[in-house]
C-alpha cells in the first residue's frame, strides 16, 4: 500500500514533466532550435541565486492559491474563482492600507484582514447560490471571475484610483508601515550574499505558516476529517452527521479567505500600491499547481517552486533568441499530463492491489467471476 | 385581464416566446419615447447585438453538443483561442474562407484533445477543461511568437491585418443583389415610414438581414439543423441518450466512447468557428485576449437555453444585445434601463394579476431601484457594462436552476463495460 501512495505522488507529476518537457523539446526542434541547449541555458541562469530568490517570490502567491483551491478540492469543491477574488481582494486592501496609518505590525495585520475578508465575502456568493439556489459552484465562480474583473476595473478606475497624476495609474502608496519588510537582510546574516534587487519577500514565513496551517487542518482536525469524508462519500458523511450545506459554506469562505490573501506578497512586498498591471492569472495558475501537488501543501509547494522557476529561468530564452513562450506551454501540458497520468498509475495501483490481495487468499477474481 | 393570462399560459412554447419577444420591444420604444432617442431598436443596434450574439451562439452550440454527450466542457474558451488563432494565420496564408476551415480545425484539434483526456482516460471533466484553457492560451502565444515575427507586421500577442469575409444584404428583405439587380429594401422601406412601433420592429429586422455575413447565416442555420441532428435522428438519439444514461446505452448496443468523441470534437469545431467569426468577421486580425471570456459566455448561453439549441439561441441574442449597450453610448443605456424597470415592474402586477403576492414584490422593488438609478445617475460605467452577461447569467441561474434541466449524467465518470 505504502509504494502503491508513494508511485502516485511521485512518479505521477515526474512522468507528467517529462511528457511536458518532451513535447516542448519536440515544439522547440521543430521550429529549427536546439532544446538540451535551451533547457541547459534556463538550468544555468535560474540556479543563480538571484533567480532562486525571485523564483520564491514567484512561487510565494502561486502556492497561496493553490492552497485556495485545494480546500476546496478535498471536499469535491471546484473553487475557479480564485482569481477575480484575488484581484478583488488586493484592490480593497491596497486602498484601505493606503488611507489608514499606525504601527508596523498592526497596519500588516489590518491589511491582511481586510483582503480575508473581501476574499471570504467574495466567496461566500456561490457558496450561497449553491446551498440555497442549487446552482453549481463551477458555473458561479466563473461568472464571478468575469464579474469580479469588471467591477475592479470600476473601482480601480472610479473610485480607488489616486488624485495624483502620475506616469502610471494606480491607488495611493500604502505607507511605510503598512509594508512587509523583506528577508534579504536575514540572509546576508546566515552568510548569503545577494545582489541587490532581489528581495526574498517576507510573505514567505506567512505562506509558509499557511502551508502547515492547512496540512494539520485538512488532515488533522475534526473539521478536516468532515471535509474529507464529504469529498469522498458525501451520503456516508451526512449519514455519520456532517451538515453538507454547513460544510459547503465554511470551506468557500475558507477557500475565498485564501484567495483573498494571495496577491498580498507583491502587493506589500513589491508594489506597495496597486497598479493596472497588477500581475494576474495566479488564480488559474494555482489551479494547475493544486492538481501539479494532488492537494498535498509539500507538493503543491514543488509545484509553485517549480512554476516559479520556470517563469524566471525563461526570461534567458528571448536573450538566446528561443521564444520563452514555449515555457506556458510547459506549464500547460504538466496540468494536462499530470491528470492523465495520475489516472492511469492509480488505475494500474489499484489492479496490482487487487492481484497481490487475490495472490495472499487463494482467490482468482477472473474465474470466480465466471464461475458465478 | 386574467382570461388573457390564462390563454398566455395555456399558449405553446413558440408563441409565448413571441409573445415576450414583442413585449420587450414594446417596453423600449416605449423607454424611447420616454427619453427621446431611437437608437435602442434601431438597425444598428439589432445588427450589432447580431454580431456579437454569433460567437456566444457557436459556442453555446458546441457546448450543446459536448454536454448532451454527457461531457462537461468547461475547455470551449480555449479552444475558441485556438480558433481565433488558426483562423488569422490561415486568412493571412491562404485567404478568408481557407481560415474558417483552420480555425474549424484549430478548435477540433483541442476538442480532440478534451475528449482523449475525458473519453479515455477518465479525467475530471472541469480538471481537464480548465487544463485545456491555460494549453490553449499557452500553445497559441507560442505560436505566435514565431510566426508573426515583427517582419511580418505582427508581433507576441497579434497577428498582421488581414483581409475578413465580405458582408451582403438579403435580397428582398433588405435590398440586396440578386444577379447584379437590386431588389427592394422591404425593412428599410417600413423602418422610414416612422410608424409606432411597426417601424421599431421593421428597424430590427432591417438590422438582422441587412449588411450580414455568410457566417452569420451559418451561425444562425446550425440552430435548426442542430436541432433536426439531435432530435430527429438516430445519431442524435443515441449522442443524447450518452449525456441521460450511457450505462443503458451502452446495453441498447450505442458506441458511447465513439458518441461522445464526436459530441466533444463537433464542440472544439463549433467553438473554433466561433473563434473565426471573431477574427474574420468583427476584427479583421488577431489579438491575444481577444475572445475575452466569450466561450464562458457561450456556457452561460447553455444553460440559460436551458441545453436546447432555440433556448441557446435566445441566450446568445440576449447576452449579444447587453455587449452591444457598450458602444452605444449613454443615453441608449439609460434608456435601455428604464426599459429593464418598466419590464420588471410589468411582470411584478402579472405576477400580482397571478396572486403570486412575494415574487409580485420583489419584481416591482427591483424595477423600483432601476427606476430610481435611472433618474439618479446620468452615465453607466462602461466597465460595469461589462459584467452584464455574467449577472444575467447568475440571475438566471438563481432564479431558475430548479427549472433548469442538464442532461442527467452530464460530467458523469463513464467506462465501458464497468458499473454506473
Amino acid at each position: 500500500m505504502k509504494s502503491g501512495r508513494l508511485l502516485t505522488s511521485v512518479v505521477a507529476p515526474a512522468i507528467a514533466l517529462i511528457i511536458a518537457f518532451g513535447f516542448a523539446a519536440i515544439a522547440l526542434l521543430l521550429v529549427g532550435i536546439d532544446p538540451l541547449t535551451a533547457y541547459k541555458e534556463m538550468w544555468v541562469f535560474g540556479t543563480t541565486p538571484e533567480s532562486l530568490i525571485i523564483t520564491v517570490n514567484n512561487a510565494i502567491p502561486l502556492f497561496v492559491s493553490a492552497l485556495a483551491v485545494a480546500v476546496g478540492f478535498k471536499m469535491g469543491l471546484f473553487n475557479i474563482g480564485v482569481e477575480g477574488t484575488y484581484l478583488l481582494a488586493s484592490l480593497f486592501a491596497a486602498y484601505v492600507g493606503a488611507q489608514i496609518s499606525t504601527t508596523p505590525v498592526l497596519h500588516v495585520t489590518a491589511i491582511l484582514l481586510v483582503a480575508v475578508l473581501v476574499g471570504a465575502g467574495w466567496a461566500w456568493i456561490p457558496a450561497y447560490l449553491k446551498v440555497k439556489r442549487g446552482v453549481h459552484e463551477v458555473i458561479a465562480t466563473i461568472m464571478l471571475n468575469y464579474i469580479a474583473f469588471a467591477l475592479s476595473a470600476y473601482l480601480f478606475l472610479n473610485v480607488f484610483r489616486a488624485d495624483t497624476a502620475g506616469l502610471t495609474i494606480a491607488t495611493d502608496l500604502i505607507p511605510e508601515t503598512g509594508w512587509i519588510p523583506s528577508l534579504t537582510p536575514l540572509l546576508a546574516a546566515i552568510g548569503i550574499e545577494v545582489r541587490a534587487g532581489a528581495n526574498l519577500q517576507g510573505f514567505l514565513i506567512i505562506a509558509i505558516a499557511l502551508g502547515v496551517g492547512y496540512h494539520y487542518l485538512v488532515n488533522k482536525s475534526r473539521f478536516g476529517y468532515d471535509l474529507r469524508a464529504s469529498g469522498i462519500n458525501p451520503t456516508a458523511a451526512h449519514a455519520s452527521g456532517v451538515d453538507p450545506k454547513k460544510m459547503i459554506i465554511r470551506t468557500m469562505l475558507i477557500s475565498g479567505g485564501l484567495a483573498g490573501l494571495v496577491g498580498i506578497a507583491p502587493l506589500l512586498g513589491f508594489y506597495h500600491q496597486y497598479p493596472q498591471d497588477f500581475p494576474r492569472n495566479f488564480g488559474f495558475n494555482g489551479i494547475a499547481v493544486a492538481l501539479l501537488g494532488r492537494n498535498n501543501a509539500v507538493g503543491m509547494a514543488f509545484g509553485a517552486l517549480l512554476f516559479g522557476f520556470m517563469q524566471r529561468s525563461a526570461l534567458i530564452l528571448d536573450l538566446r533568441d528561443v521564444p520563452k513562450e514555449i515555457v506556458t506551454i510547459i506549464q500547460g501540458i504538466v496540468v494536462l499530463a499530470v491528470v492523465i497520468v495520475y489516472e492511469v498509475v492509480s488505475k494500474y495501483v489499484q489492479r496490482r492491489v487487487i492481484a497481490s490481495a487475490a495472490a495472499a487468499t487463494d482467490f482468482d477474481p477472473v474465474t470466480s467471476a465466471e464461475a458465478a | 385581464m386574467s382570461t388573457l393570462v390564462d390563454r398566455y399560459r395555456k399558449a405553446d412554447r413558440g408563441v409565448r416566446v413571441v409573445v415576450i419577444a414583442v413585449a420587450a420591444v414594446l417596453v423600449m420604444t416605449l423607454a424611447e419615447l420616454v427619453t427621446g432617442t431611437s437608437d435602442l431598436t434601431s438597425r444598428s443596434t439589432a445588427s450589432a447585438a447580431l454580431r456579437l450574439a454569433i460567437p456566444i451562439l457557436l459556442a453555446g452550440l458546441g457546448g450543446l453538443y459536448s454536454e448532451r454527450s454527457g461531457v462537461v466542457n468547461i475547455g470551449l474558451e480555449g479552444m475558441m483561442i485556438s480558433g481565433t488563432w488558426f483562423a488569422a494565420w490561415g486568412a493571412w496564408m491562404f485567404g478568408p474562407w481557407e481560415g474558417v476551415i483552420l480555425g474549424v480545425l484549430g478548435g477540433a484539434v483541442f476538442g480532440l484533445l478534451h475528449a482523449l483526456a475525458t473519453v479515455t482516460f477518465n479525467v475530471d471533466h472541469i480538471v481537464s477543461g480548465v487544463a485545456i484553457n491555460i494549453l490553449g492560451l499557452g500553445a497559441m502565444r507560442f505560436l505566435s511568437s514565431i510566426v508573426y515575427t515583427p517582419e511580418t507586421g505582427g508581433s507576441v500577442i497579434q497577428s498582421p491585418p488581414i483581409d475578413g469575409l465580405p458582408n451582403i444584404d438579403l435580397p428582398f428583405l433588405a435590398g440586396g443583389q440578386l444577379f447584379g439587380w437590386n431588389s427592394p429594401d422591404f425593412f428599410g422601406w417600413l423602418e422610414n415610414l416612422e410608424l409606432f412601433f411597426l417601424s421599431d420592429i421593421a428597424g430590427i429586422l432591417r438590422g438582422f438581414t441587412g449588411g450580414i455575413n455568410w457566417l452569420t447565416l451559418l451561425g444562425l442555420a446550425l440552430v435548426p439543423i442542430t436541432a433536426w441532428l439531435l432530435w430527429k435522428t438516430p445519431w442524435g438519439l443515441r449522442l443524447r441518450s450518452c449525456g441521460e444514461d450511457p450505462w443503458a446505452a451502452e446495453s441498447l448496443g450505442v458506441r458511447v466512447l465513439r458518441m461522445k468523441y464526436y459530441g466533444v470534437i463537433i464542440s472544439g469545431m463549433l467553438s473554433g468557428l466561433a473563434g473565426a467569426f471573431l477574427v474574420l468577421v468583427q476584427a479583421g486580425i488577431y489579438r491575444e485576449g481577444m475572445t475575452g471570456g466569450r466561450g464562458f459566455i457561450g456556457l452561460g448561453a447553455l444553460i440559460f437555453g436551458n441545453w436546447m439549441p432555440v433556448g441557446v439561441l435566445g441566450g446568445s441574442l440576449v447576452f449579444g444585445f447587453g455587449d452591444s449597450l457598450r458602444f452605444r453610448g449613454p443615453e441608449v443605456v439609460r434608456s435601455f434601463i428604464l426599459a429593464v424597470a418598466i419590464g420588471l415592474i410589468a411582470y411584478g402586477a402579472y405576477s400580482a394579476v397571478r396572486s403570486r403576492l412575494r415574487a409580485a414584490i420583489i419584481q416591482i422593488v427591483i424595477g423600483a431601484a432601476f427606476l430610481v438609478y435611472y433618474l439618479q445617475v446620468v452615465e453607466v460605467s462602461n466597465q460595469l457594462l461589462a459584467a452584464l452577461p455574467y449577472v444575467i447569467t447568475l440571475l438566471v441561474l438563481a432564479a431558475a436552476s430548479q427549472h433548469l434541466r442538464m442532461p442527467a449524467a452530464d460530467g458523469a465518470r463513464y467506462a465501458k463495460g464497468e458499473a454506473r
